[in-house]
């Protein structure tokens, strides 16, 4: 701690380049946070999804639908607790631009099979009540300021035609990552408005007794509609949701790539500063070491002072990126969360000081292998 | 009394045989060879001699920042040519006082600060750092300049600071490279009074390299060294070989 108040006044010996390193860093923290929220609105859903909660789709494509008779067969399957179903929509609300999902859902079992998702009963009930009823996520309520008893028009794309709907429940997420984007209304009323495909749904969703279990029942479920006309591919919720994310591209190597790109160039900008700020201090140097500091003490004070510029601008940057968030979806809702968690900003702020450490070591070592008599001679 | 005969081996500084090469290229270059001297506690010693002639590199090797080819030094009992490096340092911290022609303040810190360098290294607690500091500052004159940094001070006066952290730790003795060779002649006077009180009053103990010979006027004995052999000794009490 005595030494506090010197590693200070080394870092302020040359304000400007200390701020502009120390931005280095909160720019790059800033942007890797960014990029956090971003791959977490494309897979937060996979890191949510429901242990015990399995999807089964037609075994050709999720576009091509499944008979709603599968749905009493599915019950019968030993280990299935629960299920239900519901169908892609895709209406646009006023513009292309303002897209939100949109899903025919069972009523009767929807809610219970998605608990986290918090819904009040009278709200619940006044939906079950009304045909053209519809339950929204908070977020999308939000964006286009719905309240309950709003009516809502939605033009269908595959199913042309206006459709209306009466809001009357919101739902909320339990967790920051739940999607709370999300538009429901009754499965019965778009199965007898739509010309065709009647009696077919989009999707299962099922609940098992056991996740041990979870890939002898798709293995059953599976064999039970083999040489169907209508085959079925089950999978468990989370490699649902990852198949789901792939056809977007391969957002994990985006992020990491991008992101490795950001932290090599500030390692080199860091590392080329620190070195400088060495050169610089030769001769300071050499008379600690003359007076009496070893050369243990010379290493740990340059990565002392390196990893102070990484802890203040990680610190900045992480601080930026999660006021960034707080403020707001800047797509207007199209990412279904945007939120930085604690772990990220505590990844982030790390990943900081190692760059920190890293960028300091060679100047460090170098100040480290100082002679004094050497040294001295060049002042 | 200083001795360059060899004898005297309960003196505080004993130096004996010592040699000192370098390499450069294909070159060996001879800097100091089979040196001897005593210096006792108490002593003010002047190093004269032309540029080259191995001056800086007996302060050097005195101070134990380099090490010689051959020979032994042994200051207040230990023999430090054997020493390990980090042995080397912490005996530093304890033994010498470094005073250099170009001050070598840290520019970021104040003349508190600088004086207080020092002291970081042993246990002493804030206040009785404080105390030291002070004391130091004191010493030397600049108890109202302590929160002035280098730039805001005199070359003379930045000369005192370096003093002042020269003997803040109350080393065994003082190394001083050409202490007033960066300044005018009455702040060079200022500073020589300074370094004659500090062993005149407090009983330091003082080596110093010098190419003003009024300034080695100054100390009780003034050795001179030429091709790295010390080849006369002048002054009140010195016995040559």
């Amino acid at each position: 701690m005595k030494f506090l108040p010197f590693i200070f006044a080394n870092l302020f010996r040359k304000k400007i380049r200390t701020v502009l390193t120390v931005g280095s860093f909160a720019v790059a923290l800033f942007l890797f946070g960014l990029l956090f929220v971003v791959r977490g609105a494309f897979t937060g859903g996979v890191d949510i999804a429901g242990a015990d909660r399995l999807v089964t789709i037609n075994r050709t494509s999720i576009i091509q639908p499944l008979p709603l008779s599968y749905r009493d067969r599915l019950l019968k399957i030993p280990g299935v607790k629960q299920v239900t179903f519901a169908n892609w929509f895709g209406g646009v609300y006023q513009d292309e631009r303002n897209f939100f999902p949109q899903f025919a859902v069972d009523t009767d079992t929807m809610h219970q099979m998605f608990p986290e998702l918090l819904i009040s009963d009278d709200q619940w009930r006044a939906f079950v009540a009304d045909r053209e009823g519809a339950v929204v996520g908070e977020n999308t309520a939000k964006r286009f300021g719905w309240k309950i008893g709003d009516r809502i028009p939605i033009r269908g794309t595959f199913i042309p035609g206006i459709w209306e709907f009466n809001v009357r429940a919101i739902y909320h997420g339990t967790r920051p990552a739940d999607d709370t984007t999300q538009f429901w209304f009754h499965w019965k009323y778009f199965d007898e408005r739509k010309p065709f495909g009647k009696g077919f749904v989009g999707w299962y969703t099922i609940r098992i007794d056991n996740p041990d279990r979870a890939v002898e029942i798709i293995k059953t479920i599976d064999q039970e509609f083999a040489n169907s006309p209508w085959e079925t591919k089950t999978d468990t919720e989370k490699a649902f949701a990852a198949g789901w994310v792939k056809q977007f591209g391969n957002i994990q190597f985006l992020i990491l790539t991008i992101g490795g790109v950001v932290f090599f160039t500030l390692l080199l900008v860091t590392g080329n500063t620190m070195a400088i700020a060495v050169r610089e201090r030769i001769g300071e140097l050499a008379v600690l070491k003359a007076i009496g500091y070893s050369d243990g003490f010379v290493l740990r004070l340059i990565l002392a002072e390196s990893l102070m510029v990484a802890a203040v601008g990680g610190v900045l940057g992480m601080f930026l990126a999660k006021l960034f968030t707080l403020a707001g979806d800047p797509t207007r809702g199209l990412l279904p969360f945007f939120y930085l968690p604690a772990g990220a900003i505590a990844g982030g702020i790390a990943t900081a000081l190692a760059v920190g450490i890293i960028a300091g070591m060679l100047p460090a070592v170098s100040a480290m292998r100082l002679r004094v008599v050497d040294a001295l001679r060049r002042v | 009394m200083v001795r360059v005969d060899g004898n005297g081996n309960s003196s505080l500084i004993c130096v004996r045989g010592l040699d000192k090469k370098y390499q450069r290229g294909s070159e060996e270059i001879h800097v100091l060879q089979g040196l001897n001297l005593n210096v006792e506690k108490g002593e003010f010693v002047a190093f004269m001699g032309p540029s080259g002639s191995g001056k800086t590199t007996l302060l050097n090797l005195l101070g134990g920042v380099d090490v010689p080819t051959r020979g032994s030094i042994t200051v207040a009992g230990d023999e430090i040519t054997h020493m390990s490096r980090s042995k080397l340092t912490e005996w530093r911290a304890r033994h010498v006082g470094f005073v250099f022609q170009v001050f070598n303040l840290i520019p970021v810190l104040t003349a508190y600060q600088n004086v207080e360098l020092p002291l970081l290294l042993t246990k002493l607690n804030k206040a009785e750092r404080k105390t030291h500091v002070e004391t130091a500052l004191g010493v030397v004159g600049l108890t109202d300049r302590m929160h002035h940094y280098p730039r805001q001070l005199s070359g003379g006066q930045e000369q005192r600071v370096a003093i002042a952290r020269a003997i803040v730790s109350d080393p065994t003795f003082l190394l001083c490279d050409e202490p007033t060779g960066d300044l005018d002649r009455k702040s060079a006077d200022e500073i020589m009074n300074l370094i004659e009180r500090l062993v005149a009053e407090y009983g330091k103990t003082v080596l110093m390299v010098t190419h003003d010979p009024l300034v080695a006027k100054r100390a009780h004995t003034t050795l001179h060294l030429e091709k790295g052999a010390l080849v006369e000794a002048a002054g009140k009490e010195v016995a040559a070989s």
